[in-house]
């Protein structure tokens, strides 16, 4: 009878203090992702559908958009430029990936480094840059033959250098993951070399090309600091927003625009997702790595080509390098330093870079913390697998959404009288959450990762010998994964450095970044200034990145000595 | 009757697990006894992984309860039951040293700092690895890593130990003198273990009594001995050890029909008629002294011969029998008695005790 009665209820485990704890701790950080990015996304997907006064009014701002041929035109104009560039870096990137995994060219260590500088610099320092080579009074404007640089063939140049390392980084890890043994196999065979790239080579990095195009395409399609320094009267959607909502405070039509903007970032961003996921299953853990042989045609062609890679990429930094260091272009050659002297004019000074620190030195303390415990949580959590499955979700959000989007629908959001959240508008405080929310996947992700290689077993024994969660937080998974947490501090602190987006719309008089200095020099014409404070941002991004080599070496010596054998 | 019920320390009642449609347990129901050390057998996939875990509390079960020690632990979270448990992969911390990873568990029950430490030498002495106490985990072998992680799942000295396919990743000489060290620590320090394994030869060595298991349901449960020379069911017989199976109809109360032989066994009240397996172990065939008279005699010969160390493995074609083929383990003195050899034709005998019926 009584094993009846026990055979039709079903088990519902009890919850340990631990579990408790970690799902109030988990719901709290759910809590503020709904607020920073699913609560302004909603605001502004509504305020897409009102009118000036705020009335319900339909898809009746859409029908305005699409029948407006100026609003029009530049969302073709960035589907044209997003489709060019992807196509230019997509084919530089997998050469030079090639170079450097599949051949044995001399010097890559040297064009590792010089393929990763784009990233240290604010977009805008390649539109500055293109303006001294190839602007009116440019060295290399012949070069153009008539064309003005200020338009579609800027766009796309400076788009191409800045999204360049994205690029490299995809196809490199996607050329690495291959199995020597296919090679072997094709060589066997007699199989030609031709005929074993197209067999062999271009499948098994399909996926990673294929993620690197949407990647490059959604960053292109959504940058707002290139078209804005170099764009000229060429409008792209994301020049378009900030006109709108700025230029013409039309807020409605630049929520719109924004909703437009997302639209093909949340398509490559899903399709993005569903290709991951397949290459994951193509990957098998018995992989030979493929080491390459000696080939000295091949190796000398590639040297030829990356140098001129590397060569163009020196050039680009280097002009806006010495463009900071002139007296007056082209006239004054002579050397100073008065450019640096941003206190001269409106709308920036020191006090921006400072700021930039700040918000930099916030975001990546406070968001690495966040993040990681987060992550921790959601991984490594027991039940309540819907909350964690949510959790997982809304931290995916923010990849997909631009930051001129992300930043317009905190205006909506956070600006509203009736928030009692309105105070943190125009401080400090809100550009550390959005830049946070901004760069939260990605970091989200190296978190999880991280966390995945550890054995899961562990929380299992610490169960069973009673260990307190935050105790075995703390004394073994924070130890553990020290190089991941460094890793997304890093990657953290350079992008509220460089990042432009989300930001222009939030800033305040006394929370300018450094970023936005370079837009407003840029804007009242000091074109000089506007190089060297790109160029301050650039110092401090390689400093932080060159401490973070020797600081992290040393770091993970220290505390990670378990590692050796 | 009633002493027995005294000594069962873990219940298992009714237990089913559903992952999805698919279900994992199927109503298992068991008891184990106190200082115990019960093996959980069975291919992979069988369900002895998943009813270890559901007793841990690590994946709960969807019905049914489980009691330890006289206390329902049905609904309890892993954190309030009172066990210790050493996986396949060691999950030592490593970034703790040996020393450390043993105290954690008694650094969590607030014990003192003097006794932790006697504690902790004790263990390590009592697995042999009290000189490597300031080392890290990844700078010990396998074997030696699961030493360690055996001395932190008894630091606190737990009234259950349970055992995840604990030698599965060592190599055969470390596994074969571990399983000792094991099973002489478990008695050392009697505590109620259980193991899962897929190793018949770990189970039979280590294990006070075997559980096999197959297909979400437990299949027998007995002493190793029991087990190996009476397995209730085709499976169990299958599972553990060789065994030949020949397809045979029962024609009589104490008579089956092979092919055209009529051999003379047990046939556990099967009605006549029946279609079933008749089985015989291969050490059991008898090639010593046959002669015509004799019970159960076939003609066989020898289709090939398989050295295997201490004894040859021998594949007999069956002249009676036409297709089928029997496994038969003969000792060197008797390939050497017969001098037999690829080709030879001799006479065998079943003896009737050894057949079984399933």
């Amino acid at each position: 009878m009584t094993l009846n009665i026990e055979n039709t209820s079903v088990v519902k485990q009890k919850s340990s203090r631990d579990d408790k704890t970690m799902r109030v701790c988990m719901c709290l950080i759910g809590l503020f992702l709904a607020v920073a990015i699913v609560l302004p996304l909603y605001s502004m997907l509504s305020k897409s559908l009102e009118n000036k006064a705020g009335d319900f009014v339909g898809l009746s701002n859409y029908q305005d958009y699409f029948s407006t041929p100026a609003l029009f035109q530049s969302a073709f104009n960035s589907f044209l430029i997003s489709v060019i560039g992807t196509f230019i870096v997509l084919t530089i990137a997998f050469a030079y990936a090639y170079a450097l995994t599949r051949t044995k060219m001399p010097f890559k260590w040297f064009f590792k480094i010089v393929a990763i500088v784009p990233l240290l610099t604010p977009s805008m320092l390649s539109g500055i840059s293109l303006v001294y080579w190839f602007g009116n009074q440019g060295v290399a404007k012949s070069f153009l033959m008539g064309e003005p640089i200020f338009g579609p063939i800027g766009i796309v140049l400076g788009s191409v250098y800045w999204v360049f390392p994205h690029a490299l980084m995809i196809i490199i890890t996607a050329l690495s993951i291959t199995d020597a043994r296919l090679y072997e196999a094709a060589t066997a065979l007699r199989t030609s070399k031709l005929k074993t790239f197209f067999m062999v080579t271009i499948p098994s990095c399909k996926f990673g090309l294929i993620s690197a195009g949407f990647v490059v395409f959604t960053l292109i399609f959504t940058d707002f600091g290139v078209p804005k320094v170099i764009g000229g009267s060429y409008n792209v959607l994301a020049t378009d927003i900030y006109k709108q909502v700025i230029g013409q405070q039309n807020f409605q039509m630049g929520a719109v625009v924004a909703v437009v903007l997302l639209t093909p970032a949340i398509i490559a961003f899903s399709v993005d997702r569903f290709v991951q996921r397949k290459q994951v299953a193509l990957l098998s853990s018995s992989a030979v790595p493929f080491a390459p042989k000696n080939n000295n045609a091949l190796d000398y062609t590639m040297l030829v080509f990356c140098s001129f890679v590397a060569f163009l990429i020196i050039c680009m930094i280097g002009m806006a390098q010495y463009a900071s260091l002139i007296t007056f272009w082209p006239y004054n050659l002579s050397f100073t330093l008065e450019n640096f002297n941003f206190d001269l004019v409106e709308g920036g000074g020191w006090g921006s870079y400072f700021n930039s620190i700040k918000l930099s030195v916030y975001t990546a303390l406070i968001g690495s913390i966040v993040i990681f415990f987060g992550a921790y949580l959601v991984e490594k959590g027991r039940g309540f697998q819907f909350g964690r499955n949510t959790f997982h979700a809304i931290a995916m959000v923010p990849l997909a959404v631009p930051g001129m989007a992300l930043g317009l629908a905190y205006i909506f959001f956070f600006n509203n009288p009736n928030n009692p959240l309105n105070f943190v508008y125009g401080t400090m405080g809100i550009l550390v959450i959005s830049t946070i929310t901004h760069f939260y996947t990605v970091s989200h992700l190296t978190a999880t990762t991280a966390l995945k290689q550890m054995d899961p077993e562990f929380e299992s024994v610490s169960a069973s010998l009673k260990t307190p969660f935050f105790r075995s937080f703390q004394k073994i998974t924070l130890p553990i994964c020290i190089p991941a947490i460094l890793d997304i501090s890093v990657y953290l602190f350079l992008n509220a450095m460089t990042t432009v987006s989300a930001v222009i719309f939030l800033y305040s008089a006394n929370t300018r970044l450094a970023s936005i200095a370079v837009l407003n020099m840029d804007d009242q014409g000091e074109l000089a200034m506007a190089a060297a404070m790109a160029m301050m941002i650039a110092y401090t991004c390689g400093a932080v990145r060159l401490l973070y080599a020797i600081g992290s070496k040393s770091l993970i010596i220290r505390t990670q000595k378990w590692r050796d054998k | 009757m009633s002493n027995k019920i005294d000594q069962t320390y873990l219940k298992v009642r009714g237990l089913t697990k559903n992952f999805g449609k698919f279900t994992a347990l199927k109503d298992i129901s068991l008891d184990i006894i106190e200082n115990e050390f019960v093996c959980f057998l069975g291919p992979s996939g069988c369900g002895k992984t998943t009813l270890l875990r559901a007793i841990a509390g690590l994946d709960i079960q969807t019905y049914g309860t489980i009691s330890q020690g006289g206390k329902d632990i049905s609904s309890l979270p892993p954190s309030e039951r009172d066990f210790g448990i050493v996986f396949q992969s060691y999950a030592l911390f490593p970034n703790l040293t040996i020393a450390k990873n043993v105290s954690v568990g008694l650094e969590n029950l607030g014990a003192k700092s003097l006794h932790i430490k006697n504690r902790v030498d004790e263990l390590l002495g009592l697995v042999g690895l009290m000189d490597q106490s300031d080392k890290f985990p990844s700078q010990l072998s396998g074997g030696q890593q699961q030493r360690v992680a055996l001395a932190r799942a008894m630091a606190t000295s737990p009234g259950l130990l349970l055992l995840d396919e604990p030698l599965s990743a060592l190599d055969a000489k470390v596994r074969s003198h571990l399983r000792h060290e094991i099973k002489e620590l478990q008695r050392k320090l009697a505590v109620t273990t259980i193991m899962v394994t897929h190793d018949q030869e770990e189970a039979l060595t280590m294990a006070d009594r075997i559980v096999v298991m197959d297909n979400g349901v437990i299949e027998q449960v007995g002493t190793p001995e029991e087990i190996y020379s009476s397995p209730k069911t085709k499976f169990v017989a299958d599972f553990v050890g060789t065994t030949n199976f020949l397809p045979s109809i029962i024609t009589s109360k104490d008579r089956v029909k092979v092919g055209d032989v009529v051999l003379a066994c047990r046939t556990e009240g099967l009605p006549i008629g029946s279609s079933t397996m008749a089985s015989i172990r291969p050490e059991d065939v008898n090639a010593r002294n046959v002669s015509d008279g004799d019970q159960n005699v076939l003609q066989v010969e020898v289709l090939s011969l398989e050295f295997l160390g201490s004894f040859y493995r021998v594949k007999l074609g069956l002249f009676d029998l036409k297709t089928d083929i029997l496994l038969a383990d003969f000792s060197k003195s008797i390939i050497r008695l017969l001098d037999l050899e690829v080709g030879s034709k001799l006479k065998v005998s079943l003896p009737q005790q050894f057949i079984k019926i399933y």
